[in-house]
């Protein structure tokens, strides 16, 4: 378990302000944030790399906050690693083990064959492709049985097939160990896909926790719905409310939107692109809403398309490639954005 | 190099003006030493076998070497701590330290032999209160301050850059995997550096040999090396103190190429 009480901890002109949070044993717990956020600064505060200004760190119930490294107990692999260049994996390995004077060679040998390095111990770091590096860095970190794992972006700097097995591997890992984990990650997939629970992190504040569909359906505020996915946002005002159905006025346009909210106040209406469904025709079906408007842009991003309408109010849209050649979808044409108003989150 | 050896592609006239410029120098060195060297093997070859046998020729030699190896040394128990520090924390007035550290390196060598002596002699700030029990005036301890003096910035400031060159991250994750912190320095940090350190000693050790400006102002006697030669030029002239300059130069050069040759498998473990 991590309690984390009102951390703060000023870097040059960045500053994490006040950070409270609580990680149970046995969690799979995900930072998350975007790039420069202070997440890495705020796992190494966890780690004692560094001190914080003020504020309380307790690892499994006893206070940690000015102790050194090596008495905060869980074990950090970094991004990049960090093997130990100038030692043999084996080597490597063993590091923690002659720090904590553990000699049992079973123990190395389980945890090779439990990672797939076991053919890999005489070789040097440098001579290892990523995913072999982020095994032995896992082996180094895992062989003196932490039970706390602090994991600093762990796939980002793998390709997308290691990576799906590097996934893979640390769920297993956090299961047969039962570990707490505390990963950190810019993506939001990563983190939906593995997380218990999800602590947002933008600009050295803590804005959000909860469990993944808390974040990803229900943000708290603007900042975080941007950053999670919702990229239309349309700011109105209530003009009717009846048994959870809300009509929003925005600009020249009205939608429909699920909620409880009174009527005249000032909202933002949040949708996520893939909730857009476009259509030649305005034929009415469950969705509420149906805007008509024009394409202004197109791109092509692989099997999936981005189309951006504009229906008084811009909005993007994301459709499969199929789609939007069946529809023929140039940048021009005219088409109707529709969506549910249950994909509406509204935010006062 | 590359743009030399691709035969198609017409020789660039910067890169054919730099390269000449870079004979120049070469030239400029070579011929000055081995003109020398060679001189005085073909001309006088009898002079540099009888220098070689003579007792206070070798002894001589023998104390630029030691001397220079002790001031090397000192110089590694105080310039490493002292690049550690540097490289990995930043406080005010590390900037004045930096400089303060390269200062030997410009001020002229008789400068630097008088400010010592005015410290280290016998009435000086420190020489004075160690008088009873360490003699710097013309003695071995007077040579090692001086050559000291004059290499220590080599060491400082390789050892600085060699620490820099190591991630701290490594450190890190030494930490977190159970290691106090000198033991991640002695772990990790230190071999990673060991390049440096090493190309930072030898730097060191040879600045160190042929210092005399500084050493001969606190101690003429006993003779190293270069006061030797200094020594014989005023009272023989040049014939007498040739084969000796000579003899050191080759000592000083196969040592050094002894140490490259030894220390060339060492791989250099960089950041990127």
């Amino acid at each position: 378990m991590i309690e984390i009480e009102s951390l703060s901890r000023k870097w040059k002109n960045f500053a994490l302000e006040k950070l409270t949070l609580r990680i149970d044993s046995g969690e799979y717990f995900v930072i998350l944030g975007p790039t420069g956020a202070g997440k890495t600064l705020f796992m190494e505060l966890i780690a004692g790399f560094h001190s914080p200004d003020s504020g309380k760190i307790r690892i499994n119930g006893k206070e940690v906050t000015h102790l050194p490294p090596e008495k905060h107990e869980l074990a950090f692999v970094y991004q990049d690693y960090s093997l130990f260049p100038h030692m043999s994996v084996k080597k490597n390995i063993e590091f923690g083990m002659r720090m904590k004077k553990i000699r049992s060679k079973e123990k190395l040998f389980e945890i090779a064959r439990d990672l797939k390095i076991a053919h890999l111990l005489d070789r040097h770091p440098l001579t290892l492709s990523g995913g072999e590096q982020q095994r032995v860095a896992l082996a180094r970190a895992l062989v003196t049985d932490p039970k706390i794992l602090l994991l600093d972006e762990p796939l980002s700097a793998l390709d997308p097939r290691t990576q799906e097995s590097a996934r893979e591997l640390l769920t297993t890992i956090h299961k047969n160990k039962k570990l707490t984990v505390m990963h950190i990650t810019h993506d939001q997939t990563e983190a939906r896909i593995m997380a218990d629970r999800i602590a947002i992190i933008m600009d050295g504040k803590l804005m959000q926790v909860g469990v993944p569909e808390e974040i990803f359906e229900k943000p708290v505020d603007s900042q975080v719905a941007s950053f999670v996915g919702f990229e239309n946002m349309l700011n109105g005002r209530v003009i009717s409310a009846d048994r959870g159905l809300l009509k929003i006025e925005a600009g020249e346009i009205i939608i429909d939107a699920s909620g409880y909210i009174e009527v005249g106040s000032q909202v933002s209406a949040f949708l996520r692109p893939e909730n857009i469904a476009l259509s030649k025709t305005s034929a009415q079906s469950s969705v509420r809403n149906s805007l008509q408007g024009r394409v202004t842009e197109v791109w092509m991003l692989g099997a999936l398309v981005r189309v951006k309408v504009d229906c008084g109010v811009l909005l993007n849209a994301l459709i499969t490639r199929q789609s939007a050649e069946e529809m023929g979808i140039v940048p021009g044409i005219p088409v109707f954005a529709q969506f549910k108003a249950s994909s509406i989150h509204v935010l006062r | 190099m590359k743009a030399l050896t691709r035969k198609t592609r017409k020789l660039e006239p910067l890169t054919f003006v730099f390269s000449l410029l870079l004979l120049v120098l070469f030239l400029f060195i070579f011929v000055t030493l081995s003109n020398m060297i060679f001189g005085q093997i073909f001309d006088d070859f009898q002079g540099l076998l009888e220098a070689a046998e003579n007792s206070a020729v070798i002894r001589s030699i023998f104390l630029s070497l030691y001397a220079g190896f002790l001031a090397t040394l000192l110089a590694l128990f105080l310039g490493v701590p002292t690049g550690y520090i540097l490289a990995r924390f930043d406080f005010p007035g590390k900037r004045l330290i930096e400089s303060v550290i390269d200062v030997p390196v410009v001020v002229p060598h008789t400068v630097a032999g008088i400010a010592i002596l005015t410290v280290f002699g016998s009435k000086g700030l420190i020489g004075g209160p160690l008088g009873a029990y360490i003699q710097f005036r013309d003695a071995l301890p007077g040579i090692i301050v001086a050559m000291l003096f004059v290499s220590l910035p080599y060491l400082a400031n390789s050892a600085r850059e060699g620490f820099k060159s190591v991630d701290p991250r490594l450190e890190n994750a030494a930490r977190s995997l159970g290691a106090p912190l000198w033991k991640a320095f002695l772990f990790v940090t230190l071999p990673l550096s060991a390049r440096h350190i090493l190309i930072g000693s030898i730097m060191t050790w040879a600045r160190a040999i042929s210092e005399f400006g500084a050493v001969v102002l606190i101690a003429y006697y006993p003779m190293i090396g270069p006061t030797l030669i200094y020594d014989r030029f005023l009272s023989y002239g040049l014939s007498a103190s040739r084969p000796i300059a000579v003899l050191l130069i080759l000592v000083m050069l196969s040592i050094f190429i002894v140490i490259r040759i030894l220390s060339a498998g060492w791989s250099i473990y960089d950041r990127d």
